[in-house]
């Protein structure tokens, strides 16, 4: 947990020298509990204080750096149990897991499948991650070679699975300055591991039987020097799962500082769909990253939904970029109907429209992302922003006639748009639901 | 090593409501269904008990509905056009409970007159004895005029009916009250305004304890994560002992989930996202899964391979709860 001015005030000189450039220690401490200053700014600190305040400094949970250079990927330093207190910083990564018993076309075709995993989703990019090599025949040199492939043909970072040490050093090495996660699935071999990651400079994770060995284990790695660890609690199945993965992150808030690491899960289920699920629900709840045997894109797509929805910041409105949209196929004749671009609210009108099945034009005017009420309310929704953008937008050279539909909730507006835009105003309902029933049956050109 | 206690301590459980009656009852169901009573966060047994799991609806409309997908259409499309039939396919598919919607009566709709609703509704409660909600249509002038009529002749059946809103209260409030049914409580993903629907309908004299929230839903990737939150915010004030939110909570996942694009778009989407067929349900199943995370109780669902995976979560999730 963050420290206070007062907390850290009592680990400084107190001598107020003014050497870090502030007046006083006392004022030196407030920057710092504000995050605005860091401790090496005062050169009088003693090195216990040091060590003092920089471990009380360390985030609950540690954030681990996977990849390297452009793939470089973050995970750890979360601070919330709900989302709605701050957010979910670091959105959870997902690994598909491919293993060195393969025969050589159907892993060539799982790592072409694999680096495929790439989708489209409302305008945003989105996918899988990681490529997780799973050393399943226990053999050194079939896993050190599928590491070197499943990372040049899928052009992610690997998690190197495997239950020896050895073996895990063997495909570290083939990945030299690459980065990949290993992950130890022997709790006896962990501590060799931890010696193999910390000289290839990877970070580590290890899997106990419960959480407490798991806490035992992190301590004893710990002390080792190692601390880019992720944690696997050992638990399969949802049940199982979903309460290790909230213990831990509970636990880690509480400032319990073995369990104060990213928390990494496998789907395990039986079928494709229950998997899917699985996926899904420890992306909601804790998981920094989630292995699985899906593949196909039907079974990821939800998943990354999932994660892009979960892992909205929940203080900043959402918003879709301000412009004409068409739904079906418009013509000159073709309503259009005005919103904002607050993308829940977008997506509402855009979904009724395409309910309706009437082709129409939408026209989302920039209000910073806020909904019809608050930006009208705010002025970000009025007369002139409206009548800019419909200016704007090369709608006058789409349709043949000048007829707007405007939502109901702000019917006030109607005169001031047609002064200022030279269009006539019709009156939409108020809620999107109506929109549906509005074009095919009272809307008339 | 011993790691911290991390049971919370909660003050308060959510409130159950019993929907249905049997024939010991007034009513003339098989059996009831019970939801609510979480004393914690979903399905963490060490948190709190979940005393009934997640109940699910399947949708019936009285009357064939217009755009549903194929494979929506593949299921009930040969009863669709017969509301006792649909009834009939819900029920063999494993539904709890029927949700009933009256489309028919909206003035675009067909405007059917409230005589026609409540012959549905009785040939729907004869030919099926699983507990009944009902919606109206969402016309409040349409709704005010048949729903009393739906409630009056249900009577004794208990069912949940649909849906009191902030400005829309009174009528059906008085209705489900003479006729001794629970309510659904709507509010449009804001707290406050579910909390003030609470206030309204029980300065009506209608019992908290016979209220479910319907706090809105939104499909997976199209503001799903505004209803998960409102759902947490929900839970976590009905735990601390906020009994205007102690409510259970229904949530309209399949018409939310397949109204998108993701389980919408058939052949044009097939290669950038997987064929429809498992695509659909799958984006039925984890909107609901999700949701259930954020906590709620009552679930309306369509596609039998989205219910059978719910089901089968649900199953794992509750191992070592429930009766």
């Amino acid at each position: 947990m963050a420290l206070t001015g007062l907390e850290i005030y009592k680990h400084l000189p107190k001598t107020n020298c003014k050497d870090c450039g502030f007046p006083t220690c006392l004022a030196f401490a407030m920057k710092m509990a504000a995050k605005q200053v860091s401790l090496d700014k005062c050169p009088h600190v003693t090195p216990e204080a040091k060590a003092a305040l920089e471990s009380a400094a360390r985030p609950p949970i540690q954030l681990v750096t996977i990849g390297a250079d452009a793939q470089e990927l973050k995970i750890g330093n979360e601070t919330q149990l709900y989302r709605h207190e701050e957010k979910f910083y670091r959105p959870t990564l997902l690994a598909v897991r491919v293993w060195d018993t393969l025969e050589p076309t159907a892993l060539s075709a799982r790592l072409e499948a694999i680096a495929g995993l790439t989708f489209e989703r409302v305008g945003t990019k989105v996918g899988v991650e990681l490529v997780a090599v799973d050393n399943a025949s226990g053999d050194a040199a079939r896993f050190e070679s599928l590491a070197r492939q499943a990372v040049e043909v899928t052009g992610r970072p690997a998690v190197l699975m495997s239950a020896k040490a050895d073996n895990l050093q063997r495909a570290a090495r083939a990945l030299s300055g690459k980065r990949p996660l290993l992950y130890i699935s022997d709790p006896q071999q962990a501590l060799a591991a931890a010696a193999v990651a910390k000289a290839e400079n990877c970070p580590l994770a290890v899997r106990a039987e419960s959480l407490e060995a798991l806490a035992e284990l992190t301590s004893k790695i710990a002390a080792t020097g190692l601390e880019q660890i992720v944690i696997d609690p050992g638990a399969r199945g949802l049940k199982g799962t979903l309460e290790a993965l909230t213990r831990i992150r509970r636990a880690a808030l509480k400032n319990f500082r073995p369990l104060g690491y990213p928390a990494i899960a496998f789907t395990t289920a039986a079928t494709p769909l229950l998997q899917v699920v699985e996926a899904s629900t420890y992306v909601a709840k804790y998981a920094a990253i989630v292995v699985t045997d899906l593949i196909e894109r039907w079974q990821l797509l939800p998943v990354l939904a999932t994660r892009q929805d979960i892992f909205t910041d929940p203080q900043k409105p959402v918003a879709v970029q301000p412009k004409l949209y068409t739904v079906g196929e418009v013509g000159a004749e073709s309503p259009v109907l005005v919103t904002t671009n607050f993308s829940l609210t977008y997506y509402s009108v855009e979904g009724e429209v395409e309910a309706s099945r009437v082709p129409a034009y939408i026209l989302s005017v920039d209000t910073e992302g806020t909904s019809v009420l608050t930006a009208w309310a705010s002025d970000k929704f009025n007369a002139s922003t409206i009548t800019k953008a419909l200016k704007a937008s090369g709608i006058e050279e789409r349709v043949a006639h000048r007829k707007l539909i405007l939502p109901g909730l702000v019917a006030v507006l109607s005169a001031g748009v047609e002064d200022e835009s030279g269009w006539l105003v019709q009156i939409g309902p108020k809620e999107a639901s109506g929109i549906s029933s509005y074009l095919k049956n009272q809307w008339k050109n | 090593m011993s790691i911290p206690e991390v049971k919370e301590k909660w003050s308060a459980r959510v409130s159950e409501v019993t929907i249905g009656a049997t024939p010991a009852q007034g009513g003339t169901r098989a059996r009831t269904v019970t939801i609510g009573g979480a004393g914690g966060i979903p399905f963490l047994s060490f948190d709190g008990a979940l005393p009934h799991p997640p109940a699910i609806a399947i949708d019936v409309l009285d009357k064939q509905p217009v755009g549903w997908p194929k494979p929506l259409e593949e299921v009930y499309g040969d009863v669709w056009a017969d509301p006792v039939q649909w009834a009939r396919r819900a029920k063999e598919l494993g539904a709890d409970l029927i949700n009933l919607r009256l489309t028919g009566i909206h003035p675009d709709e067909g405007d059917w007159p409230p005589s026609k609703a409540v012959e549905i509704v009785k040939a729907v409660l004869e030919a099926v004895d699983l507990p009944l909600i009902v919606w109206g249509c969402d016309f409040p002038e349409k709704d005010q005029r048949v729903m009393p009529k739906v409630a009056e002749a249900a009577q004794g059946e208990r069912c949940l009916l649909g849906a009191v809103s902030q400005t829309e209260y009174r009528t059906l409030t008085a209705a489900a009250q003479a006729y001794g049914h629970t309510l659904i409580a709507a509010s449009p993903c804001d707290i406050n305004i579910a909390k003030q629907v609470n206030i309204l309908v029980t300065d009506m004299g209608f019992p908290l304890s016979d209220i479910v929230i319907y706090p809105s839903t939104a499909a997976l990737g199209y503001g799903m994560e505004y209803i998960y939150s409102i759902l947490e915010r929900g839970r976590l004030a009905a735990l601390s002992g906020d009994k205007l939110m102690a409510q259970p909570v229904i949530l309209d996942v399949g018409f939310e989930a397949w109204r998108v694009k993701e389980a919408r778009a058939d052949e044009e989407m097939a290669d950038a996202w997987g064929p429809l067929a498992y695509r659909g349900p799958a984006w039925e199943a984890v909107t609901a899964t999700d949701l259930l995370q954020g906590g709620a109780d009552l679930l309306i669902m369509r596609h039998p391979e989205a219910i059978r995976a719910v089901r089968e979560a649900v199953g794992q999730l509750m191992q070592g709860d429930g009766k």
